[in-house]
């Protein structure tokens, strides 16, 4: 298949997939058994056991993302999760990283608009002690100048690898900042380049200090664990790590209802192959009224999923006017979120022509709607996600730790696959009429050069 | 997940998982250890690993091939194929192939590989029958019709255009160029434009007669599945293949040019870099003591020596690391990084001096101690899904390590001496590095440096 998803979409389809098997199970498939406490602090902790190998996930959510940074300090959540590998008053630099670099435990991190995330992966004998680590570094971070400058250059590092020396990846930060006029959805999780490069160890400390503390985060613990004794490692590793009594709610500035078609055109000497991108402004699973945002989640699916989908079947297999074409739903947020659309043109083809075509296909689902099968598909291949997750306990985590970070339940995760179940084409219908109207989106031109004057007045 | 960019502190996770799947390996999951070799009845051997906990079967074969049995003039054939054997099949064109594996939510794909041509199956147990089914005909009979010929003959099209200006494809286009000149492996995987244009469905359907053989198949099955029902759809799906491939013979190569610094000029902000030398066979007595070199210079965690240097100390890279690369007729060693192009030669010689100082002086220790207990302890993560299991397991017999490999490896670990590490240190190492690189060419472009 040459059909490659974009590696956003790709991670936008995985965070809203959820955890429980098909409502018409297998005979013998099992739900997850999936339980939760609270320690008095405040701290969640999520366990999923998983008993196939001897190994554990152990992950923590703080919710705090980039959308919760300063202004003028864009980058300062994604620069603070760098720097918190950095040591503590107990654990100098590289402590952490040497115990886990000699039992063969895997480790990372990862920073989102909404949620802060790290992750350890060890034999299961471990979590005790890496729980311990995490404990301590959710308090005693030690900065100097002489760790926090070169990691600067680091992320800048990082930086040019994603995006500057990424046309695609340039062309979406400047269609996220015209989609959002309010909401700080609208800024780079990485930053601005020019606040990036005076980001300081005072920033990170003030930002550390007023958003890291238990009552703020979610452990999710999935492998080859108990829940009891999951929970007498926590209250032991985390318990005695003080609440902080000022962590705010996240009320960030709202989004106006949007009004204005908007178009952004990024030219690039180094794009050699052209395309088409839009993003509509529509509900995430927290912000949305009654099922609307499972309605989306399948009307993405039926629009841009895949060789069946509306817009793969239509611009790249009928028409052959694209290479590629598809859809993606980042449902998993706390603020309004995007249902994003791409596709590549044939040679000879115009992006105009391309994106009137996108149009057509839109227009007729919001027309006639979907037929019964294509729908059945596409909920079918979802709620079979669903069980396919289950065959990997860092998936798992991972799909609980976002969910609870972005406002949703257990709850709402296990029954995700019956809620999807139940979404009707009059729903698929609805929504395509609702959210994807023009005037919701920013449309992207990813071009070689702009048109010279002669061809702009044509 | 609204932000556009998923950001990761430590370093690019693909990259990461490179490293994690090349993982020689330790003390597995229990359900690991107990991996069976069935023989169906028609005679094909397959190793099996049950798990019935999820309700699911997952497959992984490999046949030898892949792009050094592309025609010389025409590279990019075995890529082109992988790409059509789900475009239709049997009497189901492309529409009908497709909704018939979503209808069940079966997941098929094909990889194109420089030895193998990798297939892999994941299904619910209930269309367990139907995805083998769907398996045997785009094996037997894959229909190349001329609507899905050209079709991804367009989407390969415009992937090589996008790599084009892609640093990191063009320095590793680069390196494979100038390291295996006239050699099968000297083309890329992909192809060429030119190639691609060329390719036509006699040519899609010759390699596949040549290639899709049962003498070199490999097959790992891992799921809610008994060895007799395995044999059955193994028979079902593979046995009517030819019982020998015709492959044209790959000769033995050494990369060439090792010392040689070839510039592609590109104006990016970062430079791409790939330094790449001699490595070892996977077979070399010395391999896993290589192994334990590399991981110690370079491998697959946060405790490197590179990482330390470039990243930690002067914040050059995001992303650097090291790998061991075997392959049927070579071998290989890389060290790749992504640094600020002003920089760029400064990370070449801090890269290099590493290089150098371990291949003259070896590990310590305590290093090596270290790196044993890793390398032990995170085999058991190549195997926490179905399809990884599979994977490691096809892998296995591609390398000719043996059923009981999982279980001898630990003592192969344990075997490897200071002294050991220090000697292949500098037989892995002394040999030099071809350097490619793609950015600007001001600053990644110095004199070679005389490698000892």
């Amino acid at each position: 298949m040459g059909r490659a998803m974009s590696c956003a979409a790709a991670l936008a389809f995985a965070v809203v997939i959820a955890a429980q098997p098909m409502a018409s199970p297998p005979a013998h498939a099992q739900d997850p058994k999936v339980s939760k406490f609270k320690l008095a602090n405040g701290l969640q902790v999520i366990v999923i056991p998983d008993h196939r190998a001897p190994v554990v996930t152990h992950m923590i959510y703080y919710k705090v993302g980039s959308s919760d940074e300063p202004p003028g300090k864009s980058g300062i959540a994604h620069f603070l999760e760098h720097l918190m590998f950095k040591g503590t008053q107990k654990n100098p630099a590289g402590q952490f990283s040497q115990v886990l670099g000699t039992i063969g435990g895997q480790e990372n991190a990862f920073t989102t608009a909404d949620y802060t995330g790290y992750y350890q992966r060890v034999p299961r004998e471990y979590l005790g002690k890496v729980m311990g680590y995490e404990a301590d570094r959710m308090t005693g971070l030690v900065l100097s100048d002489a760790v926090v400058l070169p990691e600067r250059d680091v992320v800048l590092e990082e930086y040019n690898m994603r995006v500057a020396n990424s046309p695609e990846a340039r062309l979406g930060e400047q269609m996220s900042a015209a989609l959002y006029l309010n909401n700080p959805y609208g800024r780079p999780v990485i930053g601005w380049r020019s606040e990036i490069e005076k980001l300081n160890r005072k920033d990170a400390l003030a930002f550390y200090r007023r958003f890291y503390a238990p009552n703020n985060a979610v452990v999710v613990i999935a492998g080859d664990v108990a829940p009891d004794e999951v929970k007498a490692l926590a209250e032991k590793a985390y318990g005695a790590v003080p609440r902080r009594a000022d962590v705010e709610t996240r009320a960030r500035p709202k989004e106006p209802p949007p009004v204005a078609v908007r178009k952004v055109t990024m030219d690039d000497q180094r794009v050699a192959q052209p395309s088409v991108h839009r993003y509509y402004l529509v509900p995430s699973y927290s912000t949305a009224k009654g099922d609307d945002a499972e309605a989306i989640d399948v009307l993405a699916q039926v629009l841009g999923a895949g060789a069946n989908s509306r817009l793969y079947r239509h611009l790249v297999v009928d028409k052959r006017l694209a290479t590629s074409a598809g859809a993606s739903y980042q449902g998993s947020a706390v603020d309004p979120t995007k249902l994003a659309i791409y596709a590549t043109p044939q040679p000879g083809v115009t992006l105009p022509g391309l994106e009137s075509e996108i149009d057509a296909v839109i227009a007729e689902i919001v027309a006639k709607g979907v037929a019964a099968d294509e729908l059945e598909r596409a909920k079918t291949r979802m709620i079979a996600d669903a069980v396919y997750a289950q065959d990997s306990q860092a998936s798992m985590a991972r799909w609980f730790g976002v969910a609870l970070s972005t406002g949703s339940t257990v709850q709402d995760v296990l029954t995700w696959p019956d809620r999807i179940k139940a979404v009707t084409a009059a729903q698929v219908q609805a929504a395509a009429k609702t959210w994807l109207d023009k005037r919701r989106s920013v449309t992207g031109y990813l071009v070689k050069s702009l048109p010279g004057p002669e061809e702009k007045r044509s | 997940m609204s932000g556009f960019v998923w950001v990761c502190a430590r370093r690019a996770l693909a990259l990461a998982t490179v490293v994690l799947a090349l993982s020689a390996g330790f003390a597995l999951p229990a359900s690991a250890t107990k991996i069976e070799r069935i023989t169906s009845p028609g005679g094909i051997e397959a190793w099996l690993v049950r798990e019935p906990s999820l309700p699911l079967v997952a497959m992984e074969f490999a046949f030898r091939g892949g792009s050094s049995q592309d025609p010389a003039d025409k590279p990019g054939v075995a890529h082109m194929v992988t790409t059509l054997l789900d475009e239709g099949a049997g009497d189901l064109d492309s529409r009908a192939f497709n909704e018939r594996l979503e209808d069940k939510a079966i997941q098929l794909k094909f990889t194109a590989g420089r030895d193998t041509i990798t297939g892999s199956l994941r299904t619910l147990v209930d269309h367990r029958d139907e995805a083998f089914g769907l398996m045997k005909l785009a094996l037997t009979a894959p229909r190349f019709d001329p609507d899905a010929v050209e079709r991804m003959r367009a989407a390969i099209l415009a992937e090589l255009r996008r790599q084009s200006t892609r640093p990191l494809d063009l320095a590793d286009r680069q390196w494979w160029e100038t390291a295996f000149p006239g050699h099968p492996y000297g083309h890329a995987i992909q192809g060429t434009v030119e190639s691609v244009g060329a390719i036509n469905t006699a040519d899609l359907k010759a390699y596949i007669d040549r290639v899709f053989a049962r003498d070199t198949l490999k097959i790992g099955i891992v799921g809610d599945i008994d060895a007799e029902t395995a044999g059955r759809l193994i028979d079902s799906v593979f046995g009517t293949l030819p019982a020998h491939a015709k492959l044209t013979p790959v000769p033995d190569v050494e990369p060439q040019a090792l010392g040689r610094r070839v510039p592609v000029k590109l104006d990016v902000p970062q430079t791409s870099l790939m330094l790449g030398g001699k490595g070892l066979a996977r077979l070399d007595p010395d391999y896993m003591a290589a192994y334990l070199v590399n991981h110690i210079l370079g491998g697959g965690s946060f405790t490197s020596r590179l990482y330390h240097e470039v990243r930690e100390k002067r914040g050059l890279a995001y992303s650097v690391f090291s790998m061991l690369f075997p392959l049927k007729h070579t071998a290989a060693f890389f060290v790749m990084t992504g640094t600020r192009a002003d920089r760029a030669k400064e990370t070449v010689d801090v890269i290099e001096s590493e290089v150098r100082r371990i291949a003259q002086e070896g590990p310590t220790a305590d290093e090596l101690a270290k790196a044993k207990s890793y390398v032990k302890g995170s085999y058991a993560l190549a195997f926490d899904t179905s399809p990884k299991i599979a994977t490691q397991l096809v892998q296995i017999q591609l390398d000719h390590l043996g059923i009981d490999y999982v279980d001898r490896r630990i003592a192969m670990i344990d075997a490897v001496t200071v002294d050991d590490a220090k000697r292949v240190a500098k037989r892995l190492l002394a040999g030099g590095l071809l350097v490619t690189d793609a950015g600007p060419t001001q600053g990644a472009v110095g004199k070679a440096p005389a490698m000892q």
